[in-house]
C-alpha cells in the first residue's frame, strides 16, 4: 500500500511556505511598525511616536476622504448586494438553457475586463452625462462602485443558493405559502449568511478600489485610497503609515464582525 | 377479499407526462387513468424510474402533466400550483424548515393559510401528541433524530387537515426496525385521521402490509390495481407477479376458458385447473404463475416430476429448488417444524403437487 500523498511532508515545504508568509506579511509588519516613528522618514527609525497618527487624525482631507469612501462603499456595497441577490436567485431558481453559462459570464464581467478599460470607458461614458445633464455629484463613482461590486456579491449568495435544499421552497408551497411568502420566510432567512458575505465583500472591495474611482471621480471627490496615492506622489511621510494602519485595522474589524455575524446566523 | 369502490377522492384521468422535446423525448407517464378513494390507503409500487413520484409529483402540483386531467373530489387540479391544492406532501428527505422549531414547522401550514393564532396553537399542540412529539416541540429539527424527524415531517403535513396526504418513500432513509415501527404509525396515523393517503414505495414487503389497495407501476404505466391480496394471489402480467414475492413460472397450453377459469395442461401433460388473469385474450399457450408455498412435494407421482437440486433453509421454512423434467425450474416452500429435516435430499427424485387453485394465467 502507498502511504497517501501528504503535501506537508514533501521536501522544501517549510521553507516554501515561510517564504509566502514573509513576502505576504513583512510589508505591512515594516509599515505598521513605521506608522510609530518620530522621524519623518518612512526606512529610518527614529524613535517611538503617536504624531502622525495626530497630524492625520488633524487633517481635514484625510477625514473628509475617509468619510467618502465609506458613504460610496455603504451605498455601493447595498445596492450591488439586491441587485447581485436577484441575479443569483435568477440564474439558480431555473432550469438549464442555451444562453445561461453567457449570463453568469456578463454578470461577472468585472472581475474579467481588465479595470483599466472599464475606468476609461465609464470616463468617456460619465463625461458625456456631465455635459448633458450638469450633474457632477458623488452618483458616478456610486454607479461606478455598484457595477463593479456586484459579482462579489454575487458569488458567496450564488454558493450559498446551490447548496440550499430546492425540496425546502417546495415544502413551503406545498403548505401554501405563495411565491413571496417562500421567498420572505424560507429563502432569504436561509440565505442571510450569503447576502451578509456578499455585502461586506462588496464594500471592502469598494473601499479599497483605485484605478477606476481616478477616472470617474471628480475634483473634490477623493476617497482614502485615490487621497493616499496622491500624497505618496508630493513625497512620502509616515502620515501614510499611520492612515494605512488604521485602514487595515478598520478592514480587518469589518471582515471579523460580518464573519461572526454570519457564522451566527449559521 | 372482495374489492368494494367507494367515492374517488383523486381520479387521475388519461395523464401523459413528457419530458425532453423532439427525438430525446422520453414519457415518464404514458396514459395513466387510476381512481383513488376516499379515506384508504393507496400505494404507487414499483422500480425506481418507473413513474410513480413522477404521478405524485403532478398531484401535488410540482409539475403540471402534458396531457390529461387530474381531479380533487371532482374538481381539475392539474392547473392550480401547489399552494392551492388542498394536498400535502410528506417527502422523502422531511425538507424541514432548518431554521425554525418542531411546532414552528407543523404550523406553517396553518399559518400560510391565515388560521387565528389561538386556533394555530390547539392544532400544533393536538398534532405533536398525535406524533408523540410533546416534549421536543421547542427543538430545531437539527436537534432531533431521524425517527423524530419523520413524525415531524408526518405532523407538518396533516396539520392544515389535507383532503389527499401524499406520502414519497418517507420510510427509505430509516433503518430496519424503526422503518417496521413507522408502518404500523403511519397504519394507525391514516386510521385515525381518516385522510385519503397516497404513498409511494418501491419495497414490496411495505406495499403489501400497509396498503388498502396498490398500483403496480413499470415504465410509465400502471399495470395492475388491486387488493394486497389480488396483487400478490392474483397477479395479471408476468412483471408484477415477478416483482413481488418468489414465483414460478410453467407454460401450459390453454384446452379450455370459461366462468374466469381455464383447463390448462401443463407440459408434463397433466391437466388443471387456473384462474385466468383479467384482460387474458385466449390464446393456445401462456403462463402460468405458482406460488411456492401453494405447491407442495410428494415422494410419489405430482402434478409435475424432477429432481431436488438444492435445499436452502430459512427458520420458518424451507426452499427446495426442483429441476423439472421439463426442463423447468420450480420452487417449493415448505413451512418447518421442528422435526429434523424437511424431508428431502438432494438428488431425490419427487413429483410436486400444485394445489387446488393455486394456479393464475397470465395475460402476457
Amino acid at each position: 500500500m502507498a502511504r497517501s500523498f501528504a503535501i506537508k511532508h514533501q521536501p522544501g515545504f517549510t521553507a516554501i511556505a515561510a517564504t509566502c508568509f514573509v513576502v505576504l506579511y513583512l510589508p505591512i509588519v515594516i509599515l505598521v511598525v513605521y506608522a510609530f516613528n518620530a522621524a519623518t522618514s518612512t526606512s529610518e527609525w527614529g524613535g517611538f511616536s503617536l504624531k502622525w497618527f495626530q497630524s492625520a487624525w488633524q487633517n481635514t482631507q484625510v477625514i473628509d476622504a475617509t468619510l467618502r469612501s465609506f458613504q460610496i462603499g455603504a451605498i455601493a456595497a447595498t445596492l450591488a448586494t439586491i441587485a447581485a441577490t436577484m441575479a443569483a436567485l435568477a440564474t439558480t431558481r431555473t432550469a438549464a438553457y442555451p444562453g445561461l453559462t453567457f449570463k453568469y459570464a456578463a454578470i461577472n464581467q468585472p472581475l474579467m475586463v481588465p479595470e483599466i478599460v472599464t475606468g476609461v470607458a465609464l470616463l468617456i461614458f460619465f463625461s458625456r452625462i456631465k455635459i448633458f445633464t450638469g450633474y457632477s455629484g458623488l452618483g458616478y463613482l456610486i454607479a461606478a462602485h455598484t457595477a463593479f461590486c456586484i459579482p462579489f456579491a454575487y458569488l458567496p449568495i450564488r454558493a450559498r443558493l446551490e447548496n440550499m435544499d430546492l425540496t425546502l421552497e417546495r415544502a413551503a408551497a406545498d403548505l401554501y405559502a405563495t411565491p413571496w411568502r417562500t421567498f420572505r420566510r424560507i429563502t432569504l432567512p436561509l440565505l442571510w449568511p450569503g447576502i451578509l458575505a456578499g455585502l461586506m465583500l462588496a464594500f471592502v472591495i469598494s473601499l479599497d478600489d483605485v484605478v477606476i474611482t481616478e477616472f470617474v471621480k471628480s475634483g473634490g471627490q477623493d476617497t482614502l485610497p485615490t487621497y493616499m496615492l496622491g500624497q505618496i506622489r508630493r513625497g512620502i511621510t509616515p502620515e501614510i503609515n499611520a492612515i494605512s494602519t488604521v485602514f487595515l485595522l478598520l478592514s480587518v474589524a469589518i471582515v471579523t464582525l460580518f464573519f461572526f455575524i454570519s457564522r451566527k446566523r449559521d | 377479499m372482495p374489492d368494494q369502490p367507494g367515492k374517488s377522492a383523486i381520479e387521475v384521468r388519461g395523464v401523459r407526462k413528457v419530458f425532453g422535446t423532439g427525438d430525446a423525448q422520453v414519457a415518464a407517464l404514458d396514459t395513466v387513468s387510476v381512481s383513488i378513494r376516499e379515506n384508504e390507503f393507496f400505494t404507487l409500487l414499483g422500480p425506481s424510474g418507473c413513474g410513480k413520484t413522477t404521478l405524485l409529483r403532478l398531484i401535488a402540483g410540482f409539475d403540471f402533466p402534458s396531457e390529461g386531467e387530474i381531479l380533487l373530489h371532482g374538481h381539475d387540479i392539474a392547473p392550480l400550483p401547489p399552494f392551492k391544492r388542498p394536498v400535502n406532501t410528506v417527502f422523502q428527505s422531511y425538507a424541514l424548515f432548518p431554521h425554525m422549531t418542531v411546532a414552528e414547522n407543523i404550523g406553517f401550514g396553518l399559518e400560510m393559510l391565515g388560521k387565528p393564532k389561538t386556533e394555530i396553537k390547539a392544532r400544533v399542540a393536538e398534532m405533536l401528541k398525535l406524533v408523540k412529539m410533546e416534549a421536543l416541540s421547542a427543538r430545531r429539527t437539527s436537534q432531533i433524530s431521524g425517527g423524530q424527524q419523520q413524525r415531524v415531517a408526518l405532523a407538518r403535513a396533516l396539520a392544515p387537515q389535507p383532503k389527499v396526504l401524499l406520502l414519497d418513500e418517507p420510510l427509505s432513509a430509516l433503518d430496519y426496525k424503526l422503518r417496521k415501527e413507522m408502518q404500523i404509525e403511519l397504519k394507525r396515523l391514516q386510521h385515525q385521521t381518516g385522510i385519503t393517503f397516497i404513498f409511494v414505495t418501491h419495497d414490496q414487503e411495505e406495499a403489501l402490509t400497509m396498503s388498502d389497495r396498490i398500483a403496480v407501476m413499470s415504465a410509465g404505466k400502471i399495470l395492475q390495481v388491486g387488493t394486497p391480496w389480488d396483487i400478490y394471489d392474483r397477479p395479471a402480467e408476468r412483471f408484477v407477479a415477478d416483482f413481488i414475492g418468489e414465483t414460478n413460472f410453467l407454460t401450459a397450453a390453454i384446452t379450455g376458458i370459461g366462468n374466469g377459469k381455464a383447463r390448462a395442461t401443463l407440459k408434463s401433460g397433466v391437466t388443471i385447473d387456473a384462474t385466468v388473469a383479467e384482460g387474458f385474450q385466449p390464446k393456445a399457450n401462456a403462463t402460468l404463475v405458482v406460488r411456492p408455498e401453494h405447491a407442495k412435494l410428494t415422494g410419489g407421482k405430482g402434478d409435475l416430476s424432477g429432481t431436488v437440486e438444492n435445499i436452502v433453509y430459512f427458520g420458518t421454512d424451507t426452499h427446495i429448488h426442483v429441476q423439472l423434467d421439463s426442463g423447468e425450474a420450480f420452487t417449493v416452500r415448505q413451512q418447518n417444524t421442528r422435526s429434523a429435516g424437511c424431508g428431502f435430499e438432494r438428488g431425490d427424485k419427487v413429483g410436486v403437487s400444485i394445489g387446488n387453485d393455486a394456479a393464475q394465467v397470465l395475460r402476457d
